[in-house]
């Protein structure tokens, strides 16, 4: 049995969900059957519908898209024209597609391990913290989190204002560096830095209000136990708390690289929709070739391409989730 | 055998008891002042919207920042909304988060009863489904979405957007309404039948009563999703008349020579009732989350 399981194992029985006594036997036997067979399909059978029109189909559509010349002309007839791999092996043999794609996976690692590690941080504060400071400290970080992406660029940008922002400001006073009327998106190392900020700085709230969460539910008597066998904290923290957490931690690790590595609006807006080649991600790549060249087909075997990248890495959150769908 | 471990809770014991509370004493201070800085660090851009939103122009535009709005101005909230479609954005995005989360939630509520109610073949394909369908990248399927309305003459108009908007809402709206339905213990809905309730009963008068914060949680986050979002609407709708909340605020930021004070204004609106909404339901929906997670 893995360390993860003996945890949940050991959850479920404090929870204490008993299994169902049988139903009261009230239709014959029959009749009752069908219906119990028919009723989840028909409950089930809408929501499908909508999923399965409105994305499983354009998905398949996508993947078509990635063989075929589909550009403004296409676009009027409704109908592209299948080029095989065409498309393909114009981006492989696209030294900035590489670029690009390197670029997406550094910036996902960056920003994926800062909000774990701050998320992580704030969570453990949390717990420790009295009733009144960690009520204002909740309060706080879900304000944060309920700021629209839209909103938050645009307060970035303004606190990087190239005259009037409060952060050259800051940095200037503190003798740090002297960023007098500084442009923070002249050098794409510190563009990025800005929207990297902005990330994270969105995404820890989640994260550790949904960590702190898996926390409260950690079992006192364990810790308790192993306080009384002479544990440290930091013990504590690798052998209690962690593995406890672990489907927690792997499911916020993989949400957060889905949503780290098909970042475009913070990028999108915050270089006024035209950012320059230096700061493309995957989803500007695609988005760009797409929409600003009208080469649907080649931005679409873009994007499959970060589609797939994103499954490989987040096959576990997928097993994950359909271990705790199965077994409940 | 005996180890630091065994002597270290006796050595605890020993300290008198004086210094070990004011030990304790400083610990405690050293967490409140970390949370408080901590809390003033991540709320700081949503003060200085808030701020800049109530400035004077020429305490804006300063070289050493005025911290406080005084005296306060509502001249940017007056300019913000009397923009051009700024009230055609606050329509349609009423419109299209409405119907969103209507939608959502009777569809959402039906497909988390099967799956939380019933055992049943093609319930773990259909479980895999939602699941890998919140793993899609969303700015992956824009291209053959686009695609896909254009050739249904869907682009430009809100009911395009409100289908799409539905997808990516569904999925995590059945997930978190499974969690609540199976968080109303099963006893008693069958002591309500074995008192001589029918199933539908049972249903109406126990599980959906039990259900209903889930419900609102889950329509709440319908609203903030279908609210917040801004690729889609930005490529399906091009009128300016069309055009969500979202959308019109981002315009204003692509002006040269940005005016801070009425953009921080217009933030500050699109913000405010995804803010006032999150606060309320917050603490359901991140329990709702993990309560399935742990549950295992």
């Amino acid at each position: 049995m893995t360390r993860e399981a003996a945890g949940t194992d050991l959850l479920t029985a404090v929870n204490g969900s008993g299994l169902a006594a049988p139903l009261p036997r009230r239709r014959p036997a029959f009749r009752r059957r069908a219906l119990h067979w028919a009723a989840p399909y028909t409950l089930l059978a809408p929501a499908a519908v909508v999923i399965a029109g409105v994305l499983a189909y354009p998905l398949y559509k996508l993947v078509a898209l990635s063989f075929q010349k589909y550009g403004l002309f296409e676009l009027v007839r409704h109908e592209g024209v299948y080029i095989g791999l065409a498309n393909y092996s114009h981006i492989f043999h696209d030294a900035l597609f590489w670029r690009v794609v390197a670029r997406t996976v550094v910036f996902a690692v960056v920003n994926v391990t800062l909000t774990m590690v701050f998320g992580t941080l704030i969570a453990l504060l949390l717990e420790r913290l009295g009733k009144t400071m960690r009520v204002l400290l909740t309060t706080g970080l879900v304000c944060v989190w309920a700021i629209p992406v839209v909103v938050s660029v645009a307060v970035f940008q303004w606190m990087v204002d190239f005259q009037f922002g409060v952060v050259n400001w800051l940095l200037t006073q503190l003798h740090i560096v002297d960023y007098q009327h500084h442009n923070w998106f002249t050098n794409p190392m510190q563009g990025f830095a800005v929207i990297t900020a902005l990330i994270v700085w969105g995404a820890i709230p989640f994260v550790a209000i949904t960590l702190y969460a898996g926390l409260a539910q950690l079992p006192r008597e364990l810790v308790e136990a192993a306080e009384v066998d002479g544990a440290n904290a930091w013990r504590v923290f690798w052998n209690i708390t962690v593995p406890v957490l672990k489907p927690i931690f792997v499911i916020l690790t993989s949400l957060s690289i889905i949503w780290d590595f098909q970042v475009f609006i913070q990028v999108w807006l915050m270089l006024g929709t035209t950012p320059s080649e230096d700061y493309y991600l995957m989803s500007v790549y695609s988005f760009v070739q797409s929409f600003k060249i009208s080469e649907y087909g080649l931005g679409s075997a873009i994007a499959v391409v970060m589609v797939l990248i994103m499954m490989s890495v987040t096959f576990v959150y997928v097993r994950e989730m359909i271990r705790i769908g199965e077994t409940d | 055998m005996s180890s630091t471990s065994q002597l270290a809770p006796g050595v605890a014991v020993n300290i008198p008891r004086r210094r070990r509370s004011r030990k304790r004493l400083a610990h405690r201070a050293a967490l409140n002042i970390t949370a408080a800085v901590i809390l003033v660090v991540m709320l700081f851009p949503v003060y200085w919207m808030v701020s800049t939103a109530f400035k004077q122009g020429k305490d804006i535009l300063t070289l050493s920042p005025v911290w406080f709005p005084s005296p306060a101005t509502l001249a940017n909230f007056t300019d913000a909304i009397n923009r051009p479609y700024f009230w055609d954005g606050v329509k349609n995005s009423l419109i299209v988060t409405s119907t969103v989360v209507a939608f959502s939630l009777v569809l959402a509520f039906l497909a988390a009863l099967a799956l939380a109610k019933f055992r049943f073949y093609g319930r773990s394909a259909f479980i895999v489904m939602i699941i890998g369908v919140q793993m899609v990248p969303l700015n992956a399927l824009i291209i053959p979405l686009y695609i896909l309305l254009s050739s249904a003459h869907q682009v430009d108009k809100l009911s395009g957007v409100i289908i799409t908007y539905l997808t990516f809402v569904l999925p995590f709206a059945i997930w978190t309404l499974r969690g609540f339905v199976l968080g109303v213990p099963k006893e008693l809905e069958e002591a309500a039948m074995v008192d001589g309730c029918t199933r539908f009963g049972a249903f109406l008068r126990i599980l959906v009563p039990l259900v209903a914060p889930g419900l609102v949680a889950t329509a709440i986050f319908a609203f903030i999703q279908a609210w917040n979002e801004y690729l889609i609407a930005y490529v399906m709708l091009n009128s300016p008349e069309k055009q969500t909340l979202t959308v019109w605020l981002a315009g204003f930021t692509t002006v040269r020579g940005t005016e801070w004070g009425p953009l921080m204004a217009g933030a500050t609106l699109t913000a405010l009732p995804v803010v006032i909404f999150f606060l309320f339901v917050q603490r359901r929906v991140a329990f709702g989350l993990t309560a399935g997670a742990v549950r295992g």
